[in-house]
């Protein structure tokens, strides 16, 4: 894998980022009342001050050169100010991005680490009773609303045991470590459900193809145990095509976030992006449809280098 | 969705013939069968409960206003705080959440299938803009995306399952598209073409009716993607609004009331959960039957 290789990827995303950046700009448009749709609302901004607020904001001006001057404006960093606080909105999402990264990375890790081996395990004794429950399970992880999920979890954990706390970053003047980490749990156990259902079945199918090949036929002749088998010549490649469905799914992971973060009142961006649908916060919301679309796009081509370093037939010139 | 060229069954069979092996294929696979029947059951349930039903969706019973009342004989899921009897009010909800899956998921078939179906056919320019567009959308996050548009522009029930089936039509493009790919380059599409047959004709009627299987299966799914997706979006309380009720914002009013009447979150949960676990049971039934893997 080349440096240049992955130049071009970055490249590649440039147009990707500026279609959105047409789509996102247009639905915020077309809305009745545009824009200034907040202000409109209020009975104490008068007409001339709303015309003041669009000469302000360049409104007047034709809509091609508007989307120019807002495109200009978002490349060089200025991505306006939030309604609701008054703050720079790209300041207000770095200092509620940290909660959501955690949270999210917690997740991807207990994906990844029950996944797996669940896939694995389903894979090597294919057909058998464990692999047709894991099968079941997993249509039912895949099948079941999230927001409903953490609803059962708040009630049986923190309503009906009073085991964990069912809302929060930390408790008020705590904030130990197993303090937030009592707090992480069930919204990262939420978040993760979806994604090790389809994960291991992925894991599964991509572990079934190789494990039917000739090499892995040679490594058993070798004397190599089932084990050693499975891990030290066969993971690498079921892997591979599970390294793209995982790319994919972060799409899903950040609509899961946006549950996620507000049944659980956790103070990160998928919870800023409600308080803001529920503030008509227009430049926060485009700011942060922006910044979770850059996150699928970084996903992906993460995903391409991740794809071309685990199979070295890929090379990308 | 995997781009895998799914080899075209039984091209060559009588039609009747194929489609006895398919309706075999199925009825064997077992969970496929049981998603059938629960969801035979359920429209049953949404098409005629409320004839039988002694309530109306949004009727009241003003003594038991306040706070939600306990399951019992008279209403057996218990009524809500405003005295709307819950079992009446989950089936209304299944009727709308139901509709919305089935539309959402053919609007999102039909337009997949015609995005897919131009791309793989005609190939080059065509087939780059469409693609591209295909991946900008599948880079911006659809609920969020779906809460925007709905927050902005308030739409009407039929309006938000359109939305619904506009941001959900991705994967299928792009099985169509790698369908037609494979499908445009068969002898049956040449020998058609040299009789004179244009574009539309070769891919409606010639290269459409073998893609028809992993459309199906597609279509399938969908409706499990459209209802999940209206249902998350009804309880972030941006989908359907009361005094409507689909299974999401039924939820969604049973959330603040979790730990006094736990009783009114849990059915609209599980029907959600057995509805989209049935119409995945019969997505990947269908699959087995209509796209054997010989």
């Amino acid at each position: 894998m080349s440096f240049s290789f992955i130049v071009r990827r970055v490249l590649g995303a440039i147009p990707l980022l500026l279609g959105i950046s047409v789509i996102l700009f247009t639905i915020v448009h077309l809305a009745p009342g545009g824009p200034l749709d907040i202000y409109a609302d209020n009975p104490s901004v008068s007409p001339e001050a709303l015309q003041q607020i669009a000469d302000r904001y360049g409104l007047n001006q034709p809509v091609p050169l508007q989307y120019l001057l807002w495109l200009k404006a978002m490349v060089v960093g200025d991505w306006g100010f939030s309604i609701r606080t008054g703050k720079p909105v790209l300041g207000e999402i770095w200092t509620r991005i940290g909660p959501t990264l955690q949270l999210g990375g917690l997740s991807l890790l207990i994906s990844l680490i029950v996944a797996i081996p669940l896939g694995i395990i389903s894979a090597s004794r294919r057909g058998s009773k464990l692999d047709t429950s894991l099968t079941l399970v997993s249509f039912a992880g895949m099948s079941t609303p999230v927001f409903w999920l953490a609803l059962l979890l708040q009630l049986l954990f923190s309503v009906e045991l009073g085991w964990l706390p069912s809302a929060g970053l930390q408790s008020i003047g705590g904030g130990s470590f197993t303090d937030r980490l009592l707090h992480i749990i069930m919204p990262a156990a939420v978040l993760s459900l979806a994604t090790i259902a389809s994960w291991s079945r992925f894991i599964r199918s991509g572990m079934m193809d190789v494990l039917n090949q000739d090499y892995i036929r040679t490594a058993y002749a070798k004397g190599r145990s089932e084990w050693g088998v499975v891990f030290f010549h066969a993971l690498r490649n079921a892997l591979i095509p599970a390294v793209t469905v995982i790319a994919v799914d972060f799409a899903t992971v950040i609509s899961g976030a946006v549950i996620t973060e507000t049944v659980f009142a956790w103070p990160g961006i998928g919870r800023l992006f409600m308080e803001s649908m529920n503030g008509r916060d227009y430049p926060m919301l485009m700011g942060l449809m922006m910044m979770g679309s850059l996150g699928i796009i970084i996903a992906n081509i993460v995903a391409d280098l991740a794809y071309a370093a685990l199979d070295p037939r890929i090379r990308y010139g | 969705m995997a781009e895998t060229t799914l080899p075209i069954a039984a091209a060559a069979a009588p039609p009747d013939a194929y489609w006895r092996r398919v309706l075999r294929r199925f009825f064997r696979h077992k969970l496929a069968v049981l998603g059938l029947v629960i969801l035979i059951v359920e429209a049953l349930v949404v098409i005629f409960g409320p004839y039988v039903s002694p309530y109306t969706f949004d009727g009241q019973d003003f003594n038991l206003i306040g706070q939600p009342g306990p399951m019992g004989p008279e209403h057996w899921l218990g009524t809500d705080e405003l005295g709307r009897d819950a079992f009446t009010r989950l089936i209304y909800g299944g009727r709308v959440s139901l509709v919305v899956g089935l539309a959402g998921a053919v609007i999102a078939t039909l337009l997949g299938t015609l995005v897919g179906a131009l791309s793989g056919f005609y190939r080059g320019w065509t087939d780059t803009i469409l693609m591209r567009f295909t991946d900008v959308m599948l880079s911006i996050p659809t609920l969020p995306l779906v809460l925007l548009l709905s927050g902005l522009f308030h739409p009407s029930p039929p309006l938000l399952v359109a939305i619904v089936g506009a941001l959900i039509w991705m994967g299928t493009a792009r099985l169509v598209r790698s369908q037609f790919l494979a499908l445009r380059e068969r002898e049956f599409v040449e020998a058609a073409r040299a009789l004179g047959a244009g574009g539309p004709r070769l891919m409606l009627r010639h290269i459409l009716p073998n893609a028809i299987g992993p459309i199906t299966v597609s279509a399938t799914l969908a409706v499990g993607s459209a209802i999940l997706l209206e249902s998350a979006l009804s309880f972030l309380g941006f989908g359907i609004q009361p005094p409507v009720p689909t299974w999401g914002n039924l939820l969604n009013a049973a959330s603040p009331w979790l730990s006094q009447a736990p009783w009114l979150a849990l059915p609209p949960g599980i029907v959600i959960l057995a509805t989209v676990l049935a119409v995945n049971f019969l997505g990947d039934g269908l699959r087995d039957a209509m796209e054997p893997k010989e």
